[in-house]
């Protein structure tokens, strides 16, 4: 009778978990696999020698080995930095309610959608040769050269990471904080813990699945990092990603690249694997607050002052280099010249001005209004795309914990740890024959989009997912709810502003993305960030402002976004 | 219900694929290349109202990145026509097979010293040097005389002034490389980037950080008052100041055997349907029409003599006479070998 029970039971989950995931699987099938797996198969196939020759040729070589270190040992050292300023910032924002927090909170996204050369362009604004830091030291204490060297050091590599991925732990870490229960570690201070304690033993075990899981987010972003280390870092460092781009471009070592791609590939997964082993078992059910509850006003002093400390860094940290590059793009630097700092500054709107002004006559030239609605439709249509394919994966994974998950669930993460110039190529490759020509397609951009965006929803959902109580589930289903009824009514309740985050996530991926998009955007019909980058590679100052003015205007249209999607209200979710 | 949103999703994207086709009569032309690529709308309409042809430009990336990918869709090409290969990737180019031949009749008009592939599947199209830029008001505030050659740079005089590309990820660092070894020749070149690098050469991986972080006499106001640039940039400079100049704060080293010639080519691609009209376009691209639109859209010039320039651009303007010269054979040969050595020589 049981075992008879217990077939039927399996019987009519199958189904169902296959019906959950065969969306997000077909998805990366068809967008990801197929396309990675069409480019390996002709790279390794280029020379008429074996699977494993380009990878001894990659351990053979000293240089290369080199690289794997130095890949590991930045992206690591980047993620506990970010993790080391991100925590304080994420229990200040879950933890304390106080006047133009949010403003606050959209301000930390704007450096994640930023093109690097413009963020390079931002920290020389400050730390460069004859950045405001720089300027005032040698004013200050009569230096004949500058004191800080800071273009193509490993600080800058360093610094650059932490500026990106901070909002990251902020918005990962600070929402599951904000809904934990209060009272469970008021309950360990009354039984006499130190404040310490209650931390060490309470909050970071409870937090531990959400640290977890953007500390991997941050970690794969730093260890396929590119225009970071080629821009900030110098000729003196690469990474596997920037050793795949030589190779493939400069070279045209394609069987080399490729094994390159497969050992980024592989740290990318066992990295997963490890975090998804660990996930599973440091997840625990909790009672999920609404954040009315487990939110206070900034009342103690002590509490204002640490505050206050921790806004005044996460301001530096964040705006101080924006602030720079949005002043800039409204001075004038007049025409006397040569003299180092010598140089008179105006109030100008020249650059925003010129950007309206097709001067050249030339064909690709499009205003910046038609750039901001392309940006802003790809966005809305990654935002579509990557919740329909994030929630039921994230949905199925907190469920249950079947071997099929622990299998999915690394499979997932592995778009972002792959090399963007291998998939570009194998996308030309895999996605130009019919029926599924789609290298001119529009839709191809917010699909790229997706790929990245996708993973970011999964992890941002599956921790609130996991700990909802599955009595809760229980007793609604003894009540008689349906199953869509349970998750209509309790999961996605509860995890309304996870959901947020994640849509959040999507739109700044999308917002920012640069490498895929210029690979496929009709050239009349750029983003924001491809409008920058055709100003960039030319000289003169007009150029040079329009680009900044341009930054200046995706630094606004991110954080009103950001704004926006945090006052929104999925009708019954309320304070959540 | 999500499941439906994908399902939904693939007819869009069948009939996105369908829309492709156009109507019957009028056709359409692809044209692959690089993001630096630019036209003026009067002249591509002229074009496109004269063969009753759509045009198609897709921008694939760099020159590097737009090259591999029309090699590696080689066999079912992405377009009709691939324009802005260089000499320095001509051979990889040629050696994988990419273009047909087409001797096309403005062919005999242009000097030969462009023509790098005999057998005309690469047809050149324009040139621009790579060249040494430097701040005027800097070395003259400084009284310093401008170089008058490479080895001039590695002078006490010149000493921390220069800012440089790395020839690994930068097109114009390599040029820059290839003229070092097209005048030192590949024994001496080593010994010459040592002087330089004892003479305090600042290297970065990109023109971007060299022009705009670390050179003067660009709006990002950087120290060092001498970079490797185009030969173009200071009219650059010139067209689009902030505020009308008289002259270009910079200016070009043309001294002989000091600049590199970048020549671009244009082909048609082997698995091209539409030949007739791929002949034609090529034949537009050398027409004078488009090469005289092509100086102020790229700031490059032009190979055909026919095409005149204006007035106001030229008179900003100072070509090399003599530049250093490296054939594409000898760069696809040893670009690695050139790149390892630099690197070890310079970077370590």
């Amino acid at each position: 009778m049981t075992t008879q029970n217990q077939r039927t039971i399996r019987f009519v989950r199958a189904p169902k978990f296959i019906l959950v995931w065969f969306a997000p699987l077909v998805f990366l099938a068809i967008f990801y696999f197929y396309p990675l797996g069409s480019i390996l198969g002709i790279s390794f196939g280029r020379e008429q020698v074996s699977f494993a020759t380009p990878f001894l040729d990659v351990f053979g070589s000293a240089s290369v080995r080199n690289v794997l270190y130095f890949t590991f040992w930045q992206a690591a050292i980047s993620t506990i930095l970010t993790l080391m300023i991100g925590l304080p910032g994420a229990y200040l924002f879950a933890r304390y309610n106080f006047r133009g927090k949010s403003f606050i909170l959209a301000l930390t996204a704007v450096p994640f959608v930023m093109p690097t050369l413009v963020v390079a362009a931002a920290f020389n604004a400050l730390l460069g040769p004859n950045g405001w830091v720089n300027l005032v030291l040698m004013e200050g204490f009569n230096l004949p050269q500058p004191p800080i060297q800071f273009v193509n050091t490993i600080y800058a590599i360093l610094l650059a990471h932490i500026f990106y991925n901070t909002t990251i732990v902020l918005r990962m870490v600070g929402d599951f904080w904000s809904h934990l229960d209060p009272r469970i570690t008021q309950a360990a201070r009354v039984l006499g813990a130190s404040r310490w304690g209650t931390l060490r033993h309470i909050t970071f075990p409870l937090l531990l699945p959400s640290i977890a899981a953007s500390a991997l987010l941050v970690f794969i972003f730093d260890f396929t990092s590119f225009g970071v280390i080629l821009v900030l870092g110098g000729p003196q460092y690469a990474t596997l990603e920037v050793e795949i781009y030589y190779q493939t471009i400069s070279l045209f070592n394609l069987p080399l690249a490729a094994a390159l791609s497969v050992i980024q590939l592989a740290c990318t997964l066992a990295m997963t694997i490890i975090y998804t082993r660990l996930s599973t078992r440091i997840s625990r059910p909790l009672s999920l607050q609404p954040r009315g509850f487990t939110q206070k006003r900034l009342t103690s002093w002590s509490s204002r002052i640490l505050a206050s400390l921790m806004i005044v860094l996460l301001l530096a940290l964040f705006t101080l280099p924006l602030l720079a590059l949005a002043g800039r793009s409204f001075t004038r630097l007049g025409p006397e010249r040569g003299q180092l700092g010598d140089v008179t500054r105006g109030f100008t709107l020249d650059f925003y001005k010129e950007l309206s002004v097709n001067r050249r006559e030339s064909l690709f030239y499009a205003p910046p209004t038609r750039a901001i609605a392309v940006s802003l439709g790809y966005a809305t249509a990654t935002i579509v795309f990557a919740l329909a394919l994030g929630m039921p994966a994230a949905w199925a994974l907190a469920r249950n914990d079947s071997r099929a998950n622990r299998v999915l669930d690394p499979i997932i993460m592995l778009p972002l740890g792959t090399s963007a110039v291998t998939l570009g190529l194998g996308f030309i490759i895999a996605l130009g024959r019919p029926p599924l020509d789609l290298r001119a397609s529009p839709l191809l951009i917010p699909i790229a989009h997706t790929l990245v965006a996708f993973p970011f929803v999964v992890r941002s959902l599956t921790p609130s997912l996991r700990s909802i109580r599955p009595r809760l589930r229980q007793a609604a289903a003894v009540l008689g709810a349906s199953p869509s009824q349970i998750t209509r009514l309790i999961d996605i309740p509860l995890v309304g502003r996870a959901l947020l985050v994640a849509a959040a996530f999507a739109f700044t991926i999308s917002m920012g993305e640069f490498g895929a998009t210029a690979l496929i955007a009709r050239p009349e019909y750029p983003t924001i960030p491809l409008a920058i980058y055709r100003f960039i590679p030319q000289p003169g100052a007009l150029n040079y402002g329009q680009a900044l003015a341009l930054s200046t205007i995706l630094m606004v249209i991110t954080a009103v976004g950001m704004i926006a999607i945090e006052r929104f209200r999925i009708a019954d979710i309320g304070e959540f | 219900m999500k499941s439906r949103i994908i399902l939904l999703l693939v007819p869009i994207l069948f009939l996105n694929a369908c829309a492709q086709a156009t109507p019957e009569g009028h056709k359409s032309l692809t044209v692959m290349t690089h993001d630096s690529f630019a036209i003026s709308e009067e002249v591509i309409t002229g074009f496109e109202t004269e063969n009753n042809v759509t045009v198609q430009f897709l921008k694939a990336g760099d020159t590097g990145t737009a090259l591999n990918k029309a090699i590696l869709s080689k066999d079912n090409p992405l377009a009709d026509v691939f324009y802005g290969v260089d000499n320095t990737f001509l051979s990889r180019a040629l050696d994988e097979g990419i273009f047909q031949s087409y001797n096309a009749p403005t062919l005999a008009r242009v000097p030969d010293d462009y023509k790098l592939d005999p057998s005309n599947r690469a047809l050149p199209v324009d040139f621009g040097d790579v060249c040494l830029n430097y701040d005027k008001a800097f070395l003259e505030e400084n009284g310093i005389a401008p170089p008058q050659s490479l080895e001039d740079l590695t002078q006490p005089e010149y000493q921390g002034l220069l800012v440089v590309q790395n020839p690994a990820t930068s097109s114009p660092g390599l040029s820059f490389l290839l003229a070092t070894i097209g005048y030192f020749g590949e024994d001496g070149y080593l010994q010459y980037w040592q002087d330089l690098v004892a003479n305090d050469v600042q290297i970065v991986n990109d023109w971007e950080t060299a022009y705009y972080t670390e050179f003067s006499g660009s709006s990002g106001k950087g120290p060092r008052p001498i970079v490797v640039s185009y030969d173009s940039s200071p009219a650059f400079e010139f067209i689009y100041a902030e505020t009308p100049i008289e002259e270009p704060p910079t200016a070009v080293v043309v001294s002989d055997n000091t600049c590199f010639r970048q020549i671009e080519f244009v082909g048609i691609l082997t698995g091209s349907r539409n030949r007739d009209l791929a002949e034609k376009w090529i034949d537009f691209m050398l027409s004078p029409t488009f090469q005289e639109d092509m100086p102020l859209q790229m700031f490059v010039f032009p190979v055909n003599p026919d095409a005149t320039l204006d007035e106001a651009f030229l008179e900003h303007l100072e070509l090399p006479a003599v530049t250093a010269f490296v054939s594409p054979e000898d760069i696809a040969l040893n670009r690695e070998q050139w790149l390892q050595d630099w690197t070890e020589t310079v970077l370590r």
